[in-house]
């Protein structure tokens, strides 16, 4: 888990400076070898650079690079203790599975015969010791995933990057190599740092979000904190809450734009609240016994459809998402413009500091 | 344009045109429009000074002959207006391909008997041909004759680099007759294609000495210098003329032919380097 | 050519490729075939590239072949001209793949200019070429007077010259053929290949050469053939000497001169022999890709 940062310099301390133009990155990253962290943040937000800067494929224009106590700002991707999983794998297509693998160890210097021993023993912790002689363009997208990260970590790196390692994948594949993924890593000694947009991805593989939009740091912690307190719209939305910022004054937190929300929690100060939209229960009159604290009156803005469920887009005096069974979708008769009551209980929101 | 059709279709039964009749596609169709614009021209003039005499006389010349005739064909122009002289220069081997494939043309002058004979012996040429000058060979050399070339055995010094004319051209076998006729072996570095391009080796310094005509030894200028040698006796070149059987225009083509072979013709060809047939 | 995939989806088309039938025929005028404002032109353009092929072959000297080939020069001259084609191709591709790379994957002040540059003897009439070359590498040329003093060496009149006008002539195709493989091969190999531990030049050549070898290969074979078929920049650069600098179309040319007949026979021979590479090269790399 989080840890801080080792005086003696093992792990990874960055802080990664790159300014292009009209978009700059300004990320700061620190991990202790046996750390799995994952970069967070919507498409153009700047991850990929920044593992691209770790990696030694984009320079940095500024910041820091150290790992395990080394200074690698200047150093060309070649010398650096650095394995790649990129997105499509890139693997060879010319050279065998078992190539491939070999391919790293070779260039670092080993004999043939030994880059293919230890390419055969990566393979088969794989268990991908059948395909040592296919070609990549015979492997299915699971088997090439394998391939990919026995690639990288044949060089036996003390930073392992994965770049959307799951992105490829179809959704049920995904799920068995998002497992085996996972157990790889808990294996891997030294630190790993993988970059996605999924929050599921990152959440089941990663000890360590860190949320990235418009090239900074927006939020970073364990992906329980990160789920329960979000602190961005994105990152609400990620992980399906509905989220607001107010002052609070007591039970009471004051919106800073729209009405007041009644919390459990008791705080002073300016606050985040959030609530599942499966908090919310839906009226077509307005609610008359109920003992909810908050009501709002809204009207619907759009419908969609998730298995047995409905979401409900609101708008009017709060915006929020709402989740209801179809069945009760149908009974209160919703369709977009739909004048409705929402009603959430007070113990079902969750106010924390801003 | 009929006719020319006709012509190529009759020669396109000679065994082995297939390629000659290639070259005479070009040729065909570009002084096919020369004469069409030439015509209409000569209409309206035709009225004044000379009415026998009018429209385009087309000459295919030897390219030794390029100067003189360029200088012959304004002459010609300015003494009977109203007729135009177009030229064809290229190598004799290639005019006569072009005439026996059926390019119209009224005027054939060639670097050889030889080529000459292609032309006659399809049954081309009208009458008998006419020896109009001679051209014989010199040595072009370096300027200044730093190697001190003097005949044509110094050209078999070692360390010599000598270009001759390939054999199949007029300048080479004429070279070939003369180092016969003179018991000489000679290697040379390379057969050029043609004796502009020998010429050219000896202008850029990269061959020594060349075999070629006075006549194009004379238009290179101070570039190369000659030498004359007595084996060139030999090989002299006769250079025919000959009107065409189906020229266009053989009134006008048989003046051109003339003019040639006047006094005041011999004089512009021997300011080239020509010698008296 | 293939381009290396980015996506699965590549690898999919590439594994319905390999079941699908590699060579199979193409059945114009089927119900699901070719349409016609595409068909007629195509056959159009077929017929005008074969149809000087066939006169050549209906106006050849059949009878008479026999003796037009018997000369020694002939043989002469086509082996020398397989030779210096061969000898042009490999010196072109050991300077033309790393100028195409060059022009491929960095970024230098000028490259669109010195892009240009390279496809410029593809424009210049190739006996201009070859004065140029006389200019540069002649006796008495801007290098050459250099290479004549410290070297001794003289390259006009030499079946080298021959090469290198032919080299001249010919690495322009290669360079773009290889360059144009390089623009559209996925450069992110090449990146993981750097971090893995491979200097950029080990990439290149473990990675990036052998994912470009089948442009490579089509470059090379452009280039053989427009070298095989050179006659302007080679006449006048090395001149025409049996042997050591008169290859086929010099040949081929002489002989056009005074016998069109054993123009054709030649012309014949050097088609044929240049068919059998060809055909033998595409069936080569059809079946090993």
């Amino acid at each position: 888990m989080t840890t801080d940062l080792d005086t003696s310099g093992e792990g990874l301390d960055a802080r990664l400076v790159v300014d292009r133009g009209t978009f700059r990155l300004d990320v700061t990253l620190t991990a202790a070898p046996g750390d799995v962290v994952a970069l967070l943040g919507p498409n153009g937000a700047g991850k990929t650079t920044a593992l691209r800067a770790l990696a030694g494929l984009v320079p940095l224009t500024g910041g820091r690079l150290r790992l395990d106590g080394a200074v690698l700002d200047r150093t060309p991707p070649e010398s650096r203790p650095v394995g790649v999983v990129f997105q499509d794998y890139l693997l060879f297509p010319h050279l065998t599975a078992l190539d491939n693998v070999a391919f790293g160890p070779r260039c670092r210097g080993a004999s043939k015969a030994e880059a293919r021993a230890q390419a055969a023993q990566w393979l088969d912790r794989m268990g991908l010791a059948d395909h040592a002689g296919a070609k990549p363009r015979r492997l299915s997208g699971g088997q090439a995933q394998r391939v990919a990260l026995a690639r990288a970590l044949a060089t036996r790196p003390r930073l392992l990057l994965l770049d959307e390692p799951l992105a490829a994948l179809d959704a049920r594949t995904r799920l068995e190599v998002r497992a085996q993924l996972r157990r790889h890593l808990d294996e891997f000694e030294a630190v790993a740092v993988l970059v996605t947009h999924d929050p599921l991805d990152a959440m089941v593989l990663a000890d360590r979000l860190v949320v990235v939009e418009h090239g900074q740091v927006v939020q970073e912690g364990t992906p329980a904190d990160i789920a329960r307190r979000p602190r961005t719209d994105y990152i609400a939305q990620l992980v399906g809450l509905n989220l607001y910022q107010g002052r609070s004054e007591g039970h009471t937190v004051r919106l800073d734009a729209g009405p007041a929300i009644t919390t459990t929690e008791v705080l002073t100060g300016p606050v985040f609240v959030a609530f599942p939209p499966s908090a919310v229960t839906l009226h077509r009159e307005r609610p008359t016994g109920s003992s909810a604290r908050n009501l709002w009156r809204c009207e619907v803005a759009g419908l969609e459809t998730h298995g047995d469920q409905v979401r409900a887009a609101l708008t009017g005096e709060l915006p929020l998402a709402a989740d209801l069974t179809t069945v009760a979708a149908a009974e209160l008769d919703l369709h977009p413009g739909a004048p409705v009551w929402a009603t959430v209980k007070a113990a079902q929101t969750h106010a924390y500091p801003a | 344009m009929t006719r020319s059709a006709r012509r190529t279709r009759r020669t396109l039964q000679v065994a082995g045109a297939g390629a000659a009749a290639l070259l005479a596609l070009s040729a065909c169709s570009s002084s096919g429009s020369d004469s069409g614009s030439a015509d209409s021209g000569s209409s309206a003039s035709s009225a004044s000074s000379s009415p026998e005499l009018s429209g385009t006389v087309t000459v295919f010349a030897a390219a030794s002959l390029k100067e003189s005739f360029t200088t012959l064909g304004k002459e010609f122009e300015k003494d009977h207006p109203g007729t135009e002289v177009t030229f064809n220069f290229g190598g004799s081997d290639t005019l006569a391909a072009s005439i026996t494939s059926g390019a119209p043309a009224d005027v054939f002058a060639a670097a050889s008997a030889k080529t000459m004979k292609i032309v006659t012996d399809a049954g081309d040429a009208s009458g008998t041909p006419a020896t109009f000058v001679r051209n014989q060979l010199e040595i072009a050399t370096l300027p200044g004759n730093p190697d001190k070339i003097a005949s044509l055995k110094d050209l078999t010094k070692s360390g010599l680099k000598v270009v001759l004319c390939d054999k199949t051209v007029p300048c080479g076998a004429a070279a070939q007759t003369a180092l016969e006729a003179s018991g000489l072996k000679l290697t040379p570095v390379s057969y050029e294609q043609d004796v502009k391009s020998a010429l050219t080796k000896v202008e850029l310094k990269e061959a020594d000495a060349a075999v070629v005509y006075r006549t194009d030894v004379q238009a290179a200028g101070d570039k190369v210098e000659g030498v004359d040698f007595p084996e060139s006796a030999e090989a002299v070149n006769d250079y025919p003329i000959a009107l065409l059987k189906d020229a266009p225009n053989a009134d006008a083509a048989q003046a051109f032919i003339t003019l040639v072979k006047s006094a005041e013709g011999q004089k512009v060809l021997a300011e080239a380097g020509f010698m008296k047939p | 050519m293939t381009t290396p995939g980015r996506t699965t989806a590549e690898h999919t088309a590439a594994d319905t490729l390999e079941g699908g039938p590699r060579r199979g025929r193409v059945r114009p005028g089927g119900r699901r075939g070719v349409p016609l404002p595409l068909l007629v032109p195509a056959l159009a353009g077929l017929a005008f590239l074969l149809l000087p092929l066939i006169a050549l072959l209906v106006r050849a000297p059949w009878r008479d072949l026999p003796e037009q080939l018997t000369g020694g020069e002939v043989w002469q001259a086509l082996r020398l001209s397989l030779l210096c084609a061969t000898a042009a191709t490999a010196l072109s591709l050991v300077v033309g793949v790393p100028l195409a790379w060059l022009l491929a994957r960095t970024e230098f002040p000028g490259r669109g200019l010195v892009r240009a540059l390279v496809t410029l003897p593809l424009v210049l009439p190739p006996v201009v070429g070859g004065v140029a070359l006389l200019l540069a590498l002649g006796r008495n040329g801007v290098v050459g007077q250099w290479l004549d003093s410290w070297f001794g060496i003289t390259l006009p009149f030499t079946t080298a010259g021959v090469v290198l006008a032919e080299t001249f002539v010919a690495m322009p195709f290669l360079v773009i053929s290889v360059e144009g493989t390089l623009r559209a091969a996925d450069p992110r190999y090449e990146e993981a290949a750097q971090t893995l531990g491979a200097s950029r030049f080990t990439a290149f050549r473990r990675v990036t050469l052998p994912l470009i070898a089948p442009g490579v290969a089509a470059g090379s074979v452009l280039a053989w053939a427009r070298a095989l078929g050179e006659f302007g920049a080679t006449i006048t650069f090395a001149g025409n000497f049996p042997g050591r600098t008169q290859t086929m179309p010099l040949a081929v040319y002489l002989a056009l001169q005074n016998d069109p007949a054993a123009a054709i026979a030649l012309s014949l021979v050097l088609l044929a022999v240049s068919i059998a590479v060809l055909a033998g090269l595409r069936d080569r790399w059809m079946t090993a890709s």
